[in-house]
Protein backbone atom coordinates (compact mmCIF):
# COMPACT_ATOMS: atom_id res chain seq x y z
CA UNK A 1 0.00 0.00 0.00
CA UNK A 2 1.01 3.48 -0.55
CA UNK A 3 0.14 6.18 1.76
CA UNK A 4 0.51 10.05 1.08
CA UNK A 5 0.90 12.21 4.39
CA UNK A 6 0.21 15.75 3.63
CA UNK A 7 1.77 18.63 5.95
CA UNK A 8 2.47 21.79 6.66
CA UNK A 9 5.56 23.58 7.58
CA UNK A 10 4.04 26.56 9.48
CA UNK A 11 5.36 29.32 12.05
CA UNK A 12 6.11 28.23 16.00
CA UNK A 13 2.65 28.75 18.12
CA UNK A 14 5.12 29.35 20.85
CA UNK A 15 6.53 31.68 19.33
CA UNK A 16 5.81 35.45 18.13
CA UNK A 17 3.77 35.03 14.99
CA UNK A 18 3.00 38.09 12.68
CA UNK A 19 1.63 39.27 9.04
CA UNK A 20 3.69 40.35 6.39
CA UNK A 21 3.00 43.80 4.28
CA UNK A 22 0.43 41.71 1.98
CA UNK A 23 -1.39 40.18 4.91
CA UNK A 24 -0.05 36.90 4.24
CA UNK A 25 1.51 34.67 7.34
CA UNK A 26 5.06 35.93 8.15
CA UNK A 27 7.73 33.30 7.47
CA UNK A 28 10.79 35.56 7.43
CA UNK A 29 10.22 36.41 11.10
CA UNK A 30 9.35 32.96 12.36
CA UNK A 31 10.59 29.87 13.23
CA UNK A 32 8.97 27.23 11.04
CA UNK A 33 8.17 23.55 11.96
CA UNK A 34 6.11 20.82 11.28
CA UNK A 35 2.53 21.49 12.25
CA UNK A 36 2.06 19.90 15.53
CA UNK A 37 -1.32 18.51 14.21
CA UNK A 38 0.39 16.97 11.17
CA UNK A 39 2.78 14.53 13.39
CA UNK A 40 -0.32 12.46 14.63
CA UNK A 41 -0.57 11.71 10.37
CA UNK A 42 2.59 10.77 10.05
CA UNK A 43 2.41 8.64 13.50
CA UNK A 44 -0.56 6.81 12.01
CA UNK A 45 0.84 5.76 8.54
CA UNK A 46 4.23 4.53 10.25
CA UNK A 47 1.71 2.40 12.60
CA UNK A 48 -0.09 1.31 9.26
CA UNK A 49 3.07 0.50 7.82
CA UNK A 50 4.40 -1.13 10.54
CA UNK A 51 1.07 -3.34 10.81
CA UNK A 52 1.71 -4.36 7.05
CA UNK A 53 3.20 -3.06 4.30
CA UNK A 54 2.83 0.10 3.43
CA UNK A 55 5.09 2.92 1.83
CA UNK A 56 5.06 6.56 3.15
CA UNK A 57 5.28 9.46 1.13
CA UNK A 58 4.97 13.17 3.20
CA UNK A 59 4.20 15.56 0.74
CA UNK A 60 4.23 19.49 1.57
CA UNK A 61 3.44 22.67 0.19
CA UNK A 62 5.66 25.54 1.47
CA UNK A 63 8.06 28.13 0.62
CA UNK A 64 11.94 27.47 0.98
CA UNK A 65 12.44 25.80 4.30
CA UNK A 66 9.66 23.95 4.11
CA UNK A 67 12.38 20.88 3.77
CA UNK A 68 12.19 21.35 7.89
CA UNK A 69 8.94 20.22 7.93
CA UNK A 70 9.58 17.06 5.72
CA UNK A 71 12.81 16.18 7.40
CA UNK A 72 11.14 15.82 10.79
CA UNK A 73 8.32 13.54 9.12
CA UNK A 74 12.03 11.50 7.56
CA UNK A 75 13.17 11.29 10.61
CA UNK A 76 10.19 10.10 12.76
CA UNK A 77 10.33 7.26 9.69
CA UNK A 78 8.54 8.00 6.42
CA UNK A 79 10.26 6.76 3.29
CA UNK A 80 10.58 9.62 1.50
CA UNK A 81 9.67 13.26 0.53
CA UNK A 82 7.73 15.66 -2.28
CA UNK A 83 8.48 19.05 -1.69
CA UNK A 84 6.09 20.99 -3.96
CA UNK A 85 7.65 24.42 -4.17
CA UNK A 86 6.83 27.58 -6.52
CA UNK A 87 7.14 31.26 -6.40
CA UNK A 88 3.76 31.52 -8.25
CA UNK A 89 2.44 29.69 -4.80
CA UNK A 90 2.94 32.48 -2.20
CA UNK A 91 -0.19 33.61 -0.52
CA UNK A 92 -2.02 30.48 -2.27
CA UNK A 93 -5.64 30.41 -0.26
CA UNK A 94 -7.05 27.00 0.95
CA UNK A 95 -8.58 26.06 -2.35
CA UNK A 96 -5.79 26.85 -4.08
CA UNK A 97 -3.78 24.56 -1.72
CA UNK A 98 -6.02 21.27 -1.93
CA UNK A 99 -5.67 21.81 -6.12
CA UNK A 100 -1.59 21.53 -5.60
CA UNK A 101 -1.88 18.84 -3.43
CA UNK A 102 -4.66 16.82 -5.03
CA UNK A 103 -2.53 16.95 -8.60
CA UNK A 104 0.24 15.54 -6.28
CA UNK A 105 -1.36 12.85 -4.56
CA UNK A 106 -2.94 11.81 -8.22
CA UNK A 107 0.59 12.10 -9.70
CA UNK A 108 1.92 9.74 -6.27
CA UNK A 109 -0.77 7.28 -7.30
CA UNK A 110 -1.63 6.29 -3.55
CA UNK A 111 -4.03 4.41 -1.91
CA UNK A 112 -4.47 6.32 1.23
CA UNK A 113 -4.31 10.16 1.92
CA UNK A 114 -3.77 10.97 5.98
CA UNK A 115 -3.88 14.74 6.75
CA UNK A 116 -3.31 16.39 9.99
CA UNK A 117 -7.09 17.41 11.67
CA UNK A 118 -6.08 21.66 11.04
CA UNK A 119 -2.59 23.06 10.31
CA UNK A 120 -1.25 25.37 13.99
CA UNK A 121 -1.15 28.50 11.73
CA UNK A 122 -4.65 29.31 10.10
CA UNK A 123 -6.36 26.37 11.61
CA UNK A 124 -9.30 26.10 9.32
CA UNK A 125 -9.34 22.56 9.10
CA UNK A 126 -11.21 22.32 5.32
CA UNK A 127 -7.83 21.22 2.68
CA UNK A 128 -8.49 17.54 3.71
CA UNK A 129 -12.71 17.74 2.23
CA UNK A 130 -11.22 19.68 -0.44
CA UNK A 131 -8.57 17.39 -1.68
CA UNK A 132 -11.23 14.80 -1.27
CA UNK A 133 -13.90 17.23 -3.46
CA UNK A 134 -11.09 17.88 -5.96
CA UNK A 135 -9.96 13.97 -6.14
CA UNK A 136 -13.78 12.80 -6.24
CA UNK A 137 -12.61 10.17 -3.22
CA UNK A 138 -14.50 9.16 0.13
CA UNK A 139 -13.74 11.99 3.28
CA UNK A 140 -13.36 10.10 6.15
CA UNK A 141 -12.40 12.67 8.61
CA UNK A 142 -11.29 13.89 12.51
CA UNK A 143 -10.42 10.07 13.29
CA UNK A 144 -9.81 9.52 16.37
CA UNK A 145 -9.18 5.65 15.75
CA UNK A 146 -8.47 4.24 12.04
CA UNK A 147 -8.55 0.68 10.99
CA UNK A 148 -7.67 -0.41 7.11
CA UNK A 149 -8.67 -3.57 6.12
CA UNK A 150 -8.04 -4.64 2.95
CA UNK A 151 -9.89 -2.19 0.82
CA UNK A 152 -11.44 -0.17 3.40
CA UNK A 153 -10.93 2.08 6.56
CA UNK A 154 -13.07 2.77 9.52
CA UNK A 155 -12.88 5.13 11.67
CA UNK A 156 -14.26 6.29 15.10
CA UNK A 157 -14.90 9.75 15.07
CA UNK A 158 -16.11 11.93 18.45
CA UNK A 159 -18.47 14.35 16.91
CA UNK A 160 -20.27 17.12 18.72
CA UNK A 161 -23.28 15.26 19.76
CA UNK A 162 -22.65 11.74 19.16
CA UNK A 163 -19.72 9.44 18.77
CA UNK A 164 -19.99 8.39 15.28
CA UNK A 165 -18.09 5.06 13.36
CA UNK A 166 -17.66 5.94 9.48
CA UNK A 167 -16.63 3.59 6.86
CA UNK A 168 -15.28 4.09 2.75
CA UNK A 169 -13.39 2.50 0.23
CA UNK A 170 -9.74 3.16 -1.10
CA UNK A 171 -8.74 4.98 -1.85
CA UNK A 172 -9.51 7.57 0.51
CA UNK A 173 -8.62 10.73 2.08
CA UNK A 174 -8.62 10.48 6.38
CA UNK A 175 -7.68 12.77 8.49
CA UNK A 176 -6.55 12.33 12.28
CA UNK A 177 -6.95 14.40 15.54
CA UNK A 178 -4.92 14.48 18.19
CA UNK A 179 -6.63 11.84 20.31
CA UNK A 180 -5.43 8.88 17.56
CA UNK A 181 -1.81 8.12 18.85
CA UNK A 182 0.94 9.55 20.93
CA UNK A 183 4.01 10.30 17.70
CA UNK A 184 7.13 9.62 18.23
CA UNK A 185 10.48 11.37 18.98
CA UNK A 186 12.71 11.09 16.22
CA UNK A 187 15.44 8.28 17.66
CA UNK A 188 18.92 8.75 16.54
CA UNK A 189 18.72 6.05 13.95
CA UNK A 190 15.95 7.84 12.97
CA UNK A 191 17.73 10.94 12.19
CA UNK A 192 20.79 9.32 10.92
CA UNK A 193 18.98 7.34 8.26
CA UNK A 194 16.58 10.25 7.22
CA UNK A 195 19.77 12.40 5.97
CA UNK A 196 19.66 9.10 3.25
CA UNK A 197 16.41 9.60 2.21
CA UNK A 198 15.33 12.07 -0.76
CA UNK A 199 13.34 14.82 -1.23
CA UNK A 200 12.15 15.71 -4.45
CA UNK A 201 11.10 19.16 -5.45
CA UNK A 202 8.20 19.59 -7.82
CA UNK A 203 7.07 22.92 -9.41
CA UNK A 204 3.83 23.75 -10.74
CA UNK A 205 4.48 22.89 -13.86
CA UNK A 206 4.53 19.42 -13.31
CA UNK A 207 1.48 19.74 -11.64
CA UNK A 208 0.17 20.96 -14.53
CA UNK A 209 -1.08 23.85 -12.36
CA UNK A 210 -0.55 27.62 -13.95
CA UNK A 211 0.15 30.10 -11.77
CA UNK A 212 -2.76 32.16 -13.01
CA UNK A 213 -4.64 29.18 -10.73
CA UNK A 214 -2.57 29.70 -7.11
CA UNK A 215 -1.11 32.50 -5.29
CA UNK A 216 -2.47 35.58 -3.92
CA UNK A 217 -3.76 37.22 -6.89
CA UNK A 218 -5.88 33.78 -7.72
CA UNK A 219 -7.25 33.45 -4.31
CA UNK A 220 -10.83 33.85 -3.98
CA UNK A 221 -11.09 35.71 -0.63
CA UNK A 222 -8.61 38.26 0.21
CA UNK A 223 -7.65 39.95 3.69
CA UNK A 224 -8.26 43.39 3.51
CA UNK A 225 -6.70 44.29 6.87
CA UNK A 226 -5.36 42.82 9.53
CA UNK A 227 -5.08 44.70 13.02
CA UNK A 228 -3.08 43.44 16.29
CA UNK A 229 -5.05 43.52 19.48
CA UNK A 230 -3.61 45.19 22.17
CA UNK A 231 -2.07 42.23 24.98
CA UNK A 232 -4.85 41.61 27.57
CA UNK A 233 -3.32 43.43 30.32
CA UNK A 234 -3.12 41.85 33.80
CA UNK A 235 -5.74 42.49 36.05
CA UNK A 236 -5.75 42.04 40.03
CA UNK A 237 -4.13 39.02 41.23
CA UNK A 238 -4.61 37.90 45.23
CA UNK A 239 -3.09 35.82 47.30
CA UNK A 240 -5.57 33.33 49.19
CA UNK A 241 -5.20 33.73 52.63
CA UNK A 242 -9.38 32.75 53.38
CA UNK A 243 -11.29 35.46 52.03
CA UNK A 244 -10.21 34.48 47.74
CA UNK A 245 -13.95 33.03 47.45
CA UNK A 246 -14.99 36.38 48.98
CA UNK A 247 -13.19 38.61 46.68
CA UNK A 248 -13.97 36.29 44.28
CA UNK A 249 -17.52 36.57 44.60
CA UNK A 250 -17.14 40.65 44.87
CA UNK A 251 -15.81 40.68 41.50
CA UNK A 252 -18.12 38.27 39.96
CA UNK A 253 -20.85 40.41 41.50
CA UNK A 254 -19.18 43.89 40.84
CA UNK A 255 -19.42 42.46 37.10
CA UNK A 256 -23.19 41.25 36.89
CA UNK A 257 -22.13 37.56 36.79
CA UNK A 258 -23.76 36.72 40.04
CA UNK B 1 -33.94 41.80 -0.85
CA UNK B 2 -30.60 39.14 -1.54
CA UNK B 3 -31.75 35.84 -0.13
CA UNK B 4 -29.31 34.34 2.11
CA UNK B 5 -28.96 30.63 3.07
CA UNK B 6 -28.21 29.67 6.56
CA UNK B 7 -27.80 26.32 7.18
CA UNK B 8 -29.50 25.48 10.80
CA UNK B 9 -27.51 24.13 13.71
CA UNK B 10 -29.74 21.79 16.01
CA UNK B 11 -30.13 18.28 17.02
CA UNK B 12 -33.81 16.65 16.88
CA UNK B 13 -34.88 20.01 16.07
CA UNK B 14 -34.02 21.43 18.81
CA UNK B 15 -32.39 24.50 17.17
CA UNK B 16 -29.00 26.20 18.77
CA UNK B 17 -29.03 29.60 20.15
CA UNK B 18 -25.66 29.51 17.47
CA UNK B 19 -28.37 29.87 14.38
CA UNK B 20 -30.62 32.62 15.66
CA UNK B 21 -26.94 34.68 15.74
CA UNK B 22 -26.82 33.34 12.18
CA UNK B 23 -30.28 34.05 11.58
CA UNK B 24 -29.04 37.95 12.96
CA UNK B 25 -26.47 38.49 10.76
CA UNK B 26 -27.95 37.41 7.70
CA UNK B 27 -30.77 39.72 8.26
CA UNK B 28 -27.94 42.11 8.08
CA UNK B 29 -26.91 41.43 4.52
CA UNK B 30 -30.08 40.50 2.92
CA UNK B 31 -32.95 38.22 3.37
CA UNK B 32 -32.45 34.62 5.62
CA UNK B 33 -33.28 31.49 3.99
CA UNK B 34 -32.80 28.72 6.65
CA UNK B 35 -31.95 25.54 5.43
CA UNK B 36 -33.34 22.64 7.70
CA UNK B 37 -31.73 19.13 6.99
CA UNK B 38 -32.86 16.45 9.31
CA UNK B 39 -35.82 15.32 11.46
CA UNK B 40 -37.73 17.22 13.98
CA UNK B 41 -38.50 20.42 11.75
CA UNK B 42 -41.72 21.29 14.00
CA UNK B 43 -40.09 21.59 16.61
CA UNK B 44 -37.88 24.29 15.20
CA UNK B 45 -40.49 26.02 13.07
CA UNK B 46 -41.38 28.56 16.18
CA UNK B 47 -37.61 29.32 16.60
CA UNK B 48 -36.44 30.00 13.00
CA UNK B 49 -39.66 32.05 12.60
CA UNK B 50 -39.17 34.49 16.06
CA UNK B 51 -35.53 35.08 14.25
CA UNK B 52 -36.86 36.10 11.12
CA UNK B 53 -36.30 33.52 8.95
CA UNK B 54 -37.76 34.45 5.51
CA UNK B 55 -38.05 31.42 3.73
CA UNK B 56 -37.25 27.40 5.63
CA UNK B 57 -35.95 24.81 3.06
CA UNK B 58 -36.42 21.47 4.92
CA UNK B 59 -34.98 18.04 4.06
CA UNK B 60 -35.69 15.44 5.62
CA UNK B 61 -34.85 12.31 3.61
CA UNK B 62 -32.56 9.62 5.69
CA UNK B 63 -30.01 9.10 3.96
CA UNK B 64 -28.88 12.63 4.23
CA UNK B 65 -27.74 11.80 7.89
CA UNK B 66 -26.60 8.01 6.31
CA UNK B 67 -23.65 9.46 4.58
CA UNK B 68 -21.05 11.91 5.49
CA UNK B 69 -20.52 15.62 4.69
CA UNK B 70 -21.23 14.88 1.14
CA UNK B 71 -25.48 14.78 1.39
CA UNK B 72 -25.07 18.14 3.01
CA UNK B 73 -23.00 19.65 0.04
CA UNK B 74 -25.02 18.24 -2.84
CA UNK B 75 -28.20 20.05 -1.50
CA UNK B 76 -26.52 22.90 -0.47
CA UNK B 77 -25.17 23.21 -4.07
CA UNK B 78 -28.14 22.44 -6.14
CA UNK B 79 -29.93 25.44 -3.46
CA UNK B 80 -27.40 27.46 -4.78
CA UNK B 81 -27.70 26.58 -7.99
CA UNK B 82 -31.41 27.45 -7.74
CA UNK B 83 -31.62 30.34 -5.82
CA UNK B 84 -28.17 32.52 -6.68
CA UNK B 85 -28.25 33.41 -3.01
CA UNK B 86 -25.80 36.47 -2.07
CA UNK B 87 -23.74 34.33 0.38
CA UNK B 88 -24.20 30.87 2.11
CA UNK B 89 -23.52 30.70 6.28
CA UNK B 90 -22.81 27.98 8.41
CA UNK B 91 -21.94 27.47 11.68
CA UNK B 92 -17.94 27.11 12.42
CA UNK B 93 -18.43 23.69 13.33
CA UNK B 94 -16.03 20.71 12.49
CA UNK B 95 -18.73 19.02 10.95
CA UNK B 96 -19.85 22.39 8.87
CA UNK B 97 -16.58 23.81 8.09
CA UNK B 98 -15.95 20.92 5.47
CA UNK B 99 -19.61 21.07 4.27
CA UNK B 100 -18.19 24.62 3.48
CA UNK B 101 -14.71 23.35 2.30
CA UNK B 102 -16.14 20.80 -0.50
CA UNK B 103 -19.08 23.36 -1.49
CA UNK B 104 -16.55 25.85 -1.59
CA UNK B 105 -14.75 23.54 -4.37
CA UNK B 106 -18.04 22.50 -6.25
CA UNK B 107 -19.36 25.71 -6.84
CA UNK B 108 -16.12 28.05 -7.01
CA UNK B 109 -16.24 29.72 -4.31
CA UNK B 110 -14.02 31.51 -1.39
CA UNK B 111 -14.44 30.63 1.82
CA UNK B 112 -13.93 32.15 5.21
CA UNK B 113 -14.08 30.33 8.25
CA UNK B 114 -14.10 30.88 11.54
CA UNK B 115 -15.94 34.31 11.52
CA UNK B 116 -16.25 36.59 14.32
CA UNK B 117 -18.62 39.09 12.24
CA UNK B 118 -20.25 39.53 9.22
CA UNK B 119 -20.92 43.09 7.88
CA UNK B 120 -23.74 44.16 5.84
CA UNK B 121 -21.40 44.30 2.81
CA UNK B 122 -20.14 40.12 3.56
CA UNK B 123 -16.83 41.77 5.37
CA UNK B 124 -15.78 39.09 7.81
CA UNK B 125 -13.50 39.44 10.99
CA UNK B 126 -11.85 36.35 12.39
CA UNK B 127 -9.06 36.40 15.42
CA UNK B 128 -5.88 34.80 13.91
CA UNK B 129 -3.14 33.87 15.90
CA UNK B 130 -4.67 32.85 18.86
CA UNK B 131 -5.83 35.86 18.99
CA UNK B 132 -3.75 38.06 19.11
CA UNK B 133 -4.78 39.53 15.51
CA UNK B 134 -8.14 40.47 14.00
CA UNK B 135 -8.34 40.13 10.38
CA UNK B 136 -10.70 41.75 7.87
CA UNK B 137 -11.60 39.78 5.16
CA UNK B 138 -14.34 39.40 1.61
CA UNK B 139 -14.71 36.38 -0.31
CA UNK B 140 -13.67 37.80 -4.09
CA UNK B 141 -14.87 35.06 -6.09
CA UNK B 142 -18.47 33.22 -6.46
CA UNK B 143 -20.96 32.60 -3.71
CA UNK B 144 -19.43 33.87 -0.01
CA UNK B 145 -19.26 30.93 1.75
CA UNK B 146 -18.86 32.11 5.28
CA UNK B 147 -18.38 29.61 8.77
CA UNK B 148 -19.60 31.74 11.60
CA UNK B 149 -18.25 30.98 15.29
CA UNK B 150 -20.60 31.08 18.23
CA UNK B 151 -21.50 34.00 20.12
CA UNK B 152 -20.54 36.17 16.86
CA UNK B 153 -23.61 38.40 17.59
CA UNK B 154 -26.76 38.84 20.09
CA UNK B 155 -29.21 37.20 18.31
CA UNK B 156 -32.13 39.65 17.99
CA UNK B 157 -35.68 38.66 17.21
CA UNK B 158 -37.25 39.76 13.97
CA UNK B 159 -40.93 37.68 14.08
CA UNK B 160 -41.80 36.35 10.20
CA UNK B 161 -43.83 33.73 8.13
CA UNK B 162 -41.88 31.83 6.78
CA UNK B 163 -42.71 30.10 3.35
CA UNK B 164 -41.85 26.40 4.34
CA UNK B 165 -40.22 24.89 0.96
CA UNK B 166 -39.80 20.65 1.55
CA UNK B 167 -36.65 20.31 -0.83
CA UNK B 168 -35.46 16.68 -2.01
CA UNK B 169 -32.28 16.11 -2.65
CA UNK B 170 -31.27 13.32 -5.33
CA UNK B 171 -28.14 11.43 -3.79
CA UNK B 172 -25.62 10.76 -6.47
CA UNK B 173 -23.46 7.74 -5.59
CA UNK B 174 -20.23 10.14 -5.32
CA UNK B 175 -21.90 11.64 -2.37
CA UNK B 176 -22.47 7.92 -0.60
CA UNK B 177 -18.60 7.12 -0.09
CA UNK B 178 -18.54 7.85 3.52
CA UNK B 179 -20.94 5.79 5.32
CA UNK B 180 -21.95 6.22 8.59
CA UNK B 181 -22.26 2.95 10.26
CA UNK B 182 -22.76 3.44 13.66
CA UNK B 183 -24.10 6.58 15.80
CA UNK B 184 -23.97 7.15 19.71
CA UNK B 185 -25.52 10.09 20.76
CA UNK B 186 -23.47 11.58 23.77
CA UNK B 187 -25.10 11.56 26.97
CA UNK B 188 -26.38 15.28 27.72
CA UNK B 189 -25.15 16.97 30.20
CA UNK B 190 -27.96 19.45 30.68
CA UNK B 191 -25.28 22.14 30.54
CA UNK B 192 -25.08 24.95 28.06
CA UNK B 193 -22.98 23.67 25.03
CA UNK B 194 -19.34 24.36 25.45
CA UNK B 195 -19.27 26.54 22.10
CA UNK B 196 -22.08 28.51 22.98
CA UNK B 197 -22.16 29.16 26.55
CA UNK B 198 -21.99 32.98 27.71
CA UNK B 199 -19.55 31.18 31.03
CA UNK B 200 -17.28 28.48 30.88
CA UNK B 201 -15.47 26.86 33.75
CA UNK B 202 -12.52 24.94 32.93
CA UNK B 203 -10.11 22.47 34.36
CA UNK B 204 -6.81 21.18 34.08
CA UNK B 205 -3.86 19.45 35.92
CA UNK B 206 -4.40 20.95 38.81
CA UNK B 207 -7.88 19.30 39.35
CA UNK B 208 -5.75 16.54 40.34
CA UNK B 209 -7.96 13.52 39.11
CA UNK B 210 -11.35 13.03 37.46
CA UNK B 211 -12.80 13.18 40.69
CA UNK B 212 -11.73 16.88 41.26
CA UNK B 213 -13.75 18.00 38.11
CA UNK B 214 -17.21 17.24 40.57
CA UNK B 215 -16.07 21.20 42.30
CA UNK B 216 -15.35 22.61 38.60
CA UNK B 217 -19.16 21.32 37.47
CA UNK B 218 -20.35 22.65 40.73
CA UNK B 219 -18.89 26.06 40.10
CA UNK B 220 -20.24 25.95 36.31
CA UNK B 221 -24.05 25.03 37.55
CA UNK B 222 -24.17 28.27 40.24
CA UNK B 223 -22.70 29.84 37.32
CA UNK B 224 -25.33 28.39 34.57
CA UNK B 225 -22.26 27.84 32.79
CA UNK B 226 -20.60 24.94 30.58
CA UNK B 227 -17.69 22.94 31.47
CA UNK B 228 -14.55 22.76 30.04
CA UNK B 229 -11.27 20.61 30.60
CA UNK B 230 -7.55 21.94 29.57
CA UNK B 231 -5.54 19.09 27.18
CA UNK B 232 -4.06 18.16 30.17
CA UNK B 233 -6.37 17.09 31.85
CA UNK B 234 -8.00 15.87 28.89
CA UNK B 235 -5.10 13.82 27.64
CA UNK B 236 -4.86 12.28 31.65
CA UNK B 237 -8.81 10.83 30.32
CA UNK B 238 -10.34 12.96 33.30
CA UNK B 239 -12.34 14.59 31.30
CA UNK B 240 -13.93 13.84 27.61
CA UNK B 241 -12.66 15.21 24.72
CA UNK B 242 -15.75 17.16 23.72
CA UNK B 243 -14.63 19.51 26.18
CA UNK B 244 -11.76 20.75 25.54
CA UNK B 245 -11.18 23.98 25.52
CA UNK B 246 -7.58 24.99 23.02
CA UNK B 247 -6.24 24.60 19.95
CA UNK B 248 -7.21 21.40 19.08
CA UNK B 249 -10.21 21.69 20.63
CA UNK B 250 -12.67 24.13 20.95
CA UNK B 251 -12.47 27.66 20.95
CA UNK B 252 -14.69 29.80 23.19
CA UNK B 253 -15.15 33.15 23.69
CA UNK B 254 -17.50 33.60 26.52
CA UNK B 255 -18.86 36.55 29.24
CA UNK B 256 -16.71 35.14 31.32
CA UNK B 257 -14.01 32.18 31.80
CA UNK B 258 -13.01 30.35 34.72
CA UNK B 259 -9.70 28.44 34.47
CA UNK B 260 -9.33 26.46 37.65
CA UNK B 261 -6.00 24.83 37.46
CA UNK B 262 -4.78 25.91 34.30
CA UNK B 263 -1.07 26.89 33.78
CA UNK B 264 -1.99 28.66 30.58
CA UNK B 265 -0.16 27.31 27.91
CA UNK B 266 -0.32 28.69 24.54
CA UNK B 267 -2.66 25.66 23.13
CA UNK B 268 -5.16 26.54 26.20
CA UNK B 269 -4.43 30.29 25.19
CA UNK B 270 -5.52 29.73 21.42
CA UNK B 271 -8.67 28.44 22.71
CA UNK B 272 -9.99 31.16 25.43
CA UNK B 273 -7.96 34.35 24.79
CA UNK B 274 -10.75 35.86 23.27
CA UNK B 275 -13.05 35.40 26.39
CA UNK B 276 -14.34 38.51 27.23
CA UNK B 277 -13.37 38.66 31.37
CA UNK B 278 -11.20 35.57 32.64
CA UNK B 279 -10.75 34.79 35.87
CA UNK B 280 -8.02 32.26 37.27
CA UNK B 281 -7.62 30.14 40.03
CA UNK B 282 -4.34 28.19 40.43
CA UNK B 283 -1.56 27.26 42.93
CA UNK B 284 1.30 28.47 40.99
CA UNK B 285 1.23 32.26 41.06
CA UNK B 286 3.76 32.61 38.13
CA UNK B 287 1.42 30.75 35.92
CA UNK B 288 1.07 32.25 32.46
CA UNK B 289 -2.35 32.38 33.06
CA UNK B 290 -2.32 35.48 35.43
CA UNK B 291 -0.74 37.57 32.74
CA UNK B 292 -4.14 37.30 30.92
CA UNK B 293 -6.57 37.44 33.65
CA UNK B 294 -8.64 39.96 34.91
CA UNK B 295 -9.07 38.68 38.31
CA UNK B 296 -6.92 36.13 40.08
CA UNK B 297 -7.11 34.00 42.97
CA UNK B 298 -2.75 32.42 43.89
CA UNK B 299 -4.64 29.20 45.88
CA UNK B 300 -5.86 25.88 46.13
CA UNK B 301 -8.79 25.36 43.91
CA UNK B 302 -10.01 22.63 45.75
CA UNK B 303 -10.59 25.27 48.98
CA UNK B 304 -11.23 28.21 46.56
CA UNK B 305 -14.17 27.00 44.47
CA UNK B 306 -16.43 24.37 46.98
CA UNK B 307 -16.13 28.04 49.13
CA UNK B 308 -16.98 30.22 45.65
CA UNK B 309 -20.05 28.27 45.01
CA UNK B 310 -20.91 28.49 48.50
CA UNK B 311 -20.74 32.26 48.83
CA UNK B 312 -22.33 32.85 45.10
CA UNK B 313 -25.13 30.24 46.38
CA UNK B 314 -25.73 32.88 49.71
CA UNK B 315 -25.71 35.50 47.61
CA UNK B 316 -28.35 34.44 45.33
CA UNK B 317 -30.44 33.86 48.59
Amino acid sequence: MKIAVCVKYVPDAAADRSFSADHTTDRVGSIGILSELDEYAVEEALKIREAGDAEVIVLTMGPDGAETALKKALQMGADRAVHVSDPGLHGADAPATSLVLANAISRLEVDLVLCGMASTDAIMGVVPAMIAERLGLPQVTLAAELTVDGGAVRIRRDGEDAVEEIEASLPAVVSVTDQINEPRYPSFKGIMAAKKKTVETWSLSDLDVVPDQVGLGAAWSAVTEVTRRPPRSKGTVVTDDGTGAAQLADFLAANRFV
Amino acid sequence: MAEILVLVDHLDGAVRKFTTEMLTLARRAGEPSAVFVGSGYDAAAETLAQFGAAKVYVADAPDLSEYLVTPKVELLASLIARTQPAAVLVPSTLEAKEIAARLAIRTGSGLITDAIDVSAELGTQQSAFAGSYVVDAKVTTGTPIIAVKANAVTPETAPSTPAVEAVAVDLPDSAKQARVVSRSPRKQTGRPDLSEASVVVSGGRGVGGPEGFRVVEELADALGGAVGASRAAVDSGWYPHASQVGQTGKTVSPQLYVAAGISGAIQHRAGMQTSKTIIAINKDGEAPIFEMADFGVVGDLHQVLPALVAEINRRKG
